[in-house]
């Protein structure tokens, strides 16, 4: 994921714990490796140089991926502000590094390939004098009062907000494995910015773990790219991710073994070999069957995980919900959770697709769009978000590819008295608006 | 319902298609040209329905299975290039010297036309040699129709350019 793991923590200019991931290039720039526990350079830091700002918003949006930015374009587009930050230092979240084309259907940019429709998304949202923008930018807490804390590029910002969309995203998962330190181990998101994003090829060969979408996705692009994808290796009895996506790959000729997991990878400072290694039904390794493959790559696709640190600080009502990848706010249809005015959208809801983040962040934009104003324009929100929600439940998510989620989220989804008790049983330290 | 086996291998065998309905007829495969949608998984698109210049390709809801008319179906090729599974094929098993087949290619370089390539069944089985007979790209598809020895037009989907 872009800047969601600490795997490339070094000093940069003096600052420990910079993620290099998202840490554009300049002239000049002093790059030290980093080791251990190093202390902040609090001395250093004049903190007289940091700009203090404080900014009111009717709308705060926290994370500018597909459902953060189709939120902010549907509050704008009821005349509404909106203040969307993120801590990349380019807009649309995951949709960068997606180089493949989307599903859905064509008013949902499906057909479309990933980049190409963050590239739409900030286009529109460049020329939109409602939309306001903070990238590099790190929503770190909320306080008291419903004010939330940005930690922008030299500058702090103290955010003021009517209403909150959380659309974080989500985070990936790791894997217990020997060696799983050693560096070619590198998680499947991870690979796809080096790659897609930055132009960068990973390794020569590789083996790839988890046959999700994300998995499979990702060997199509190695492909691409040149390098050579030994195989797919998949824990359960059946391929994880959609039929047309393995077809692709098995075309040419990368098999997906079944029933098989990592046991370890060797290697002198890098990764020169990885061991697999067959699981029966109880997905106990089956000794003597161990196969091992030359690769220099080993990705990780298990599994992405809801990002939720921004709720659990608020004291949204959560629940753990193994179909939507961890643990995920309770929330009413519209996706407003248990913290009155702070709506969930996107991945970070639980973990599903794009063009249902897309659909996510526009159904919470309404919503509260719809509690903003009065007379006719409140109506009309309400109408749309009412025919989205439909769409969504009885259309979309009626296909059996997303049965799971589907399940997963109705399990979570609460009515809105039923909201009304959760917050009074158990009051969230903070609301906003 | 049990779990069908494409799900199990990513291959999907022509019994599994003409089930579900997504084979020609026979019939109609010995006419000419035609769209082949190995899509059998009720995901939730219809970008190819759209594209059709012959709205050829009907679904009512957005999960339902792609069904071609097949008279309507001229194997014009776009629904190859514009579908995001790269599961669109057209085949053309009319001709003498060979069957024909087009598949959406997405890697450099890019085929020519006369290029000799190696051919790939579904499993990425090597099954000989064929020859580029025309070439056109859509958003960074390249939509590739190679000519493959007789008998062999429903068991090729995908080219390798050996570089
Ligand atoms: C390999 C891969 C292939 C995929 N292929 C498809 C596909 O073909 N079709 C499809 O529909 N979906 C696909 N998806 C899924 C899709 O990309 C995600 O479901 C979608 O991007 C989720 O959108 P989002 O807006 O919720 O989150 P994200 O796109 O993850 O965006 C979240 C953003 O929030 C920012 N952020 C998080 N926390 C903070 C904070 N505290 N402060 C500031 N910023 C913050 C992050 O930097 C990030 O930019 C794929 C995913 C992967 C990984
Ligand atoms: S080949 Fe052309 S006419 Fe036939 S289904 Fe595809 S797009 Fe339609
Ligand atoms: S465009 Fe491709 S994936 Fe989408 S419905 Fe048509 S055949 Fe299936």
């Amino acid at each position: 994921m872009i800047g969601k793991c600490s795997s490339c923590f070094m000093i940069v200019n003096g600052v420990p714990n910079t993620k290099t991931c998202r840490e554009p290039v300049a002239d000049g720039l002093v790059v030290e490796r980093q080791r251990g526990w190093v202390s902040p350079p609090a001395e250093q830091v004049d903190l007289g140089n940091v700009e203090n700002y404080e900014v009111e918003t009717d709308v705060l949006v926290v994370g500018g991926g597909p459902s953060g930015l189709s939120a902010a374009l549907k509050v704008a587009e009821y005349g509404y502000n909106v203040l969307v930050v993120d801590e990349h230092f380019r807009l649309g979240g995951q949709l960068l590094k997606q180089t493949h084309k989307f599903f859905g259907n064509v008013e949902l940019f499906g057909g479309m390939r990933g980049f190409q429709i963050a590239e739409e998304y900030i286009k529109k949202i460049g020329s939109n004098e409602k939309i306001k923008t903070l990238t590099q930018s790190v929503v770190y807490g909320v306080f008291r009062g419903g004010v939330v804390g940005v930690s922008g590029k030299n500058a702090h910002y103290v955010v003021k907000p009517k209403a909150v969309i959380g659309s974080t995203g989500a985070t990936e998962r790791y894997l217990d494995f020997i060696n799983n330190d050693l560096p070619g181990v590198i998680g499947a998101g991870g690979a796809q910015t080096i790659m897609n994003e930055y132009g960068v090829r990973p390794g020569d060969s590789a083996l790839v773990v988890g046959s999700g979408n994300v998995g499979i996705i990702i060997s199509y692009q190695l492909l691409q790219a040149g390098v050579r994808v030994k195989a797919v290796v998949e824990i359960l009895p059946e391929v994880g991710g959609w039929f047309v996506h393995a077809a692709k790959i098995r075309r040419y000729g990368i098999p997906i073994l079944l029933q098989h997991t990592l046991k370890a990878v060797y290697g002198n400072g890098k990764v020169s070999e990885a061991e697999v290694v067959a699981v029966d039904n109880n997905f106990n390794p089956v000794p003597g069957t161990e196969k091992r493959f030359e690769v220099d790559l080993v990705l990780l696709a298990i599994g992405l995980e809801p990002d939720n640190r921004f709720f659990a600080q608020c004291g949204a009502a959560m629940k753990w919900s193994p179909d939507l990848g961890g643990l995920v706010p309770l929330r009413t249809l519209d996706l407003e959770t248990s913290v009155k005015n702070l709506y969930v959208a996107g991945d970070a809801s639980g973990i599903e697709e794009a063009t249902t983040a897309i659909i996510e962040g526009q159904i919470a934009a309404l919503s509260i769009v719809s509690k903003l104003s009065d007379g006719s324009r409140a109506s009309k929100a309400e109408e749309e978000m009412e025919k989205l929600i439909r769409f969504l439940w009885d259309e979309y998510r009626a296909s059996p590819v997303l049965a799971r989620a589907r399940r997963g989220k109705q399990l979570v989804t609460v009515s809105r008295e039923e909201m009304e008790k959760i917050r009074s049983v158990n009051p969230p330290p903070v609301s906003f608006g | 319902m049990p779990t069908p086996s494409f799900r199990k291998t990513g291959v999907i065998s022509l019994e599994e298609l003409s089930t579900l309905n997504l084979l020609p007829p026979e019939s109609r495969l010995k006419k000419g040209p035609v769209a082949v949608l190995e899509c059998p998984e009720m995901i939730p698109c219809n970008i190819c329905v759209p594209y059709c210049p012959t709205k050829a390709i009907k679904m009512e809801k957005l999960i339902d299975l792609p069904m071609v008319d097949w008279n309507k179906c001229t194997g014009c090729s776009v629904c190859v290039a514009v579908c995001p599974g790269l599961a669109a094929f057209v085949v053309d098993l009319s001709k003498e010297d060979g069957d024909y087949v087009t598949v959406p290619h997405e890697f450099l370089p890019a085929p020519k036309v006369g290029d000799e390539v190696t051919l790939l069944s579904r499993t990425g089985e090597k099954l000989g040699r064929g020859t580029v007979t025309r070439v056109w790209e859509r958003n960074k598809t390249y939509v590739v129709t190679v000519k493959v020895p007789k008998g062999l037009g429903m068991e090729v989907r995908a080219i390798w350019v050996e570089k």
